[in-house]
């Protein structure tokens, strides 16, 4: 059957199973854009391309599936790095189909033509030029395959508009590509050093990552931690891998981590590292981490081990695979831990989460961010996805929401980019149209991409936006605070729009929310709406997240806040 | 950890871009090539890098994890502590000015320098070896007046596979 490239790109569109692109036309994609037209495939017309790859990141970073879209040549695809860079920051599966001039064009300095597979070949995990037609099949489903196998990551895929028009034998049967899956079998070996490292830990702790979520190991991670009444803390990108409300969860590590959590770090003997790379935030100082701990690290790739932390055992291997054969080894070499010694770990533990709780003051007629969080939390139940912005947003989100479930917090790690919240948000929602899908957001952050709004509206995807608006660049201005002697240079975000008024013009429920004793019931208002709603609530200013680790100093050595802010 | 030159022999696949992945990848993440040398095995579609670069084992480490995390990239191995053979070649031209030309002739005869152009204005000769031959020939070269040099990078091959 001869087919034009445009047809075949559709075609294995359908053979991937995507049900829903992303994207924004121009001239360079015309052809496909005509073919979409009479396809099936839902595509869901974004207001500006970085939106289409934060909101097929947010529908991958959901549903474990890869997420796409489809832009144009030259502004269209750059538009795309900083949505792709994000992706690749946090390992996450999505395919961005670019258009490009014809390959008869590409060197020229054609009109939209911009050599995009050299710009992003730092921030993929992979990228295309696909020169000619008869390639094109193959390459989209390598473009797949390499986005989803191993340690996933945003794979680009370059699209000459000549080679979208010219024609060739299509048969999907007859495609066959190599296969880049590397799959490492944990080594008994490694096991039973593992289990002697336990049996002699008096204070063994679980530090979980985003490669446990991404790997789906949660269920594992959870089996283990509770069967060996093991503590667990995580990274941001972890947050969700272990249910937030059980015993055994102490909260996030690192800068803004809990201080029982970073407290644990620093006093256990064992830390067991599954799915994480030790990111500068979750470490504090490395000479000071974790200082009198083994450190197993289990991750699949093995660029992320002995990278920033020397570890004792590394295991390689699928974050599933590796703690299912770890479960069965505990159980078939009876693993038993001791269980006063276990007692008095926890018990330590408990003292300092005692000591010094995640607080806040919610008093006065000034609302807390926090506490519309909590609120949030109280309102939904917590049955709600949840995805942010960056800052103070984040980090609030992060200390506050307690995620019991994996892909259920949304958010950039890695890259912290703001604006991401919106368009991943509404990615999300297209995903699960019955779930309720929250973007904690920012009043910087929130401008970056407001133009989603737009989409959010045209569509009816009914996300629920929680504006954080203190009229600053919070995070921001806090350093400039601890650090600068509050110079707050251009941080002031005073000047804004009404965003009542801007989420009306865009279509949007808009609602102000001013008092303490008006969050709860804005916040039900807007979960009884099937329509997408902003909340601009009006917080304290100048609040701080804390506790808070100082750069150069160690996680131990924590910073606790002001007393009025915690009283 | 002691740092050293090391040998780091790279199969890729022969794509157009795979020498910038490489390159790319190395100087994005702040590590530093000295020699390089690229051309394609019996199998065209398959091509060997040998680069060499200095660090530490585990700065080494870090840039084989990195390289292996390329897709094109086939296999990385370090040379270094395998028993293999190492080659350079330099082509290397003397103007054989009236003042230096007695002296040039009598320094290729002794050195058994190969000559591949020669004639009354110049010489070009062709210089391989290890690393410490090619390095005590330019330290003989460099009193004769190097008019021009072009040096390759280094080549190496496992003597077991």
């Amino acid at each position: 059957m001869k087919l034009k490239g445009s047809q075949i790109l559709l075609k294995m569109l359908e053979e991937e199973k995507v049900d829903l692109i992303f994207g924004y036309p121009g001239g360079a994609v015309l052809d496909i854009y005509d073919q979409l037209y009479r396809s099936k495939i839902k595509h869901i017309l974004v207001r500006h391309e970085q939106g289409a790859v934060h909101a097929a990141d947010g529908y991958a970073r959901a549903t474990g599936k890869v997420g796409v879209c489809l832009v144009t040549s030259g502004p269209g695809a750059t538009n795309t790095v900083t949505g792709i860079d994000t992706a690749n920051m946090d390992s996450i599966p999505i395919v961005v189909f670019t258009g490009q001039v014809p390959t008869t064009l590409i060197g020229n300095d054609a009109f939209q033509e911009s050599d995009i597979t050299g710009i992003t070949r730092p921030c993929t995990k992979h990228n295309f030029l696909v020169r000619s037609v008869e390639e094109l099949a193959a390459t989209i489903k390598e473009a797949f395959h390499i986005a989803r196998s191993g340690r996933p990551g945003p794979v680009l895929v370059d699209l000459p508009k000549n080679v979208m028009a010219a024609e060739t034998e299509f048969n999907p049967a007859d495609i066959k590509i190599r296969n880049y899956d590397v799959v490492h079998k944990p080594v008994p070996k490694k096991l039973s050093q593992l289990f002697e490292m336990l049996a002699h830990a008096k204070k063994p702790l679980l530090m979980t990552g985003g490669g446990v979520i991404l790997g789906k190991a949660a269920a594992e991670l959870t089996q283990l931690a509770r069967q060996y009444q093991i503590p667990v803390t995580g990274t941001l990108m972890g947050l969700g891998s272990f249910p937030g409300t059980d015993l055994l969860w102490l909260g996030m590590l690192g800068m803004h981590g809990t201080y029982h959590a970073n407290m644990a770090v620093s006093h256990c003997d064992l830390l067991i590292a599954v799915g994480v790379r030790f990111d500068d935030r979750v470490t504090g100082t490395i000479e000071t981490f974790a200082p009198n701990a083994q450190i197993v690290q289990i991750d699949i790739d093995p660029s992320s081990i002995n990278r920033n932390v020397v570890v004792e055992l590394p295991i390689i291997g699928e974050t599933k695979a590796t703690l299912k054969d770890l479960i069965k080894f505990l159980a078939e070499h009876n693993y038993v831990p001791n269980r006063q010694m276990r007692q008095e770990w926890l018990a330590e533990i408990e003292q300092w989460k005692e000591k010094v709780p995640l607080t806040y003051c919610q008093n006065g007629e000034i609302i807390k961010p926090q506490y519309v969080i909590e609120t949030l939390h109280k309102v939904t139940n917590g049955d709600v996805i949840v995805t942010t912005e960056v800052g103070q947003n984040q980090m609030w989100t992060a200390q506050f929401f307690k995620f019991d479930k994996p892909n259920t917090f949304i958010t950039s790690g890695g890259l912290g980019t703001m604006g991401y919240g919106l368009p991943a948000a509404i990615g999300v929602k297209c995903a699960f149209p019955d779930k309720n899908v929250v973007d904690i957001a920012g009043d910087g952050s929130i401008q970056m991409n407001i133009q989603e709004l737009a989409t959010a509206a045209q569509y009816n995807i009914a996300v629920k936006v929680v504006l954080l608006n203190n009229g600053f660049l919070g995070m921001v201005r806090q350093w400039q605070e601890l650090f600068y002697e509050k110079r707050y240079s251009h941080t002031d975000m005073t000047y804004a729009p009404d965003f009542v008024k801007l989420a009306e013009a865009f279509g949007v429920v808009g609602m102000r929310v001013a008092k303490p004793g008006e969050v709860e019931e804005a916040l039900r208002k807007a979960f009884s709406s099937d329509k997408p709603v902003l909340m601009d609530f009006r917080v304290s200013r100048e609040e701080c997240v804390y506790p808070m680790v100082r750069p150069g100093e160690s996680l131990a050595d924590m910073d606790l806040g002001t007393r009025e802010m915690i009283n | 950890m002691e740092k050293k030159e090391h040998i780091i022999s790279i199969l890729v696949y022969n794509k157009p871009d795979v020498l910038a992945r490489i390159a790319g990848t190395l100087g994005g993440k702040g590590y530093n090539i000295e020699s390089l040398s690229v051309n394609t095995t019996t199998q065209y579609e398959i091509s060997k890098i040998v680069m060499t670069s200095i660090g530490n084992q585990a700065t080494i480490s870090r840039i084989e994890n990195q390289l292996q995390r390329l897709v094109d990239v086939i296999s990385v191995d370090d040379l270094t502590n395998v028993e293999s053979v190492h080659r350079e070649m330099a082509l290397v031209r003397l103007n054989l000015t009236p003042d230096k030309k007695d002296q040039i002739k009598k320094a290729v005869d002794d050195n058994q320098w190969k000559a591949i152009v020669s004639n009354d204005n110049f010489v070009i000769l062709e210089i391989t070896g290890d690393k410490a031959q090619l390095d005590l020939a330019m330290a003989r070269l460099e009193p004769l007046g190097i008019a021009d040099i072009t040096r390759t990078g280094l080549v190496a091959l496992e003597l077991k596979n």
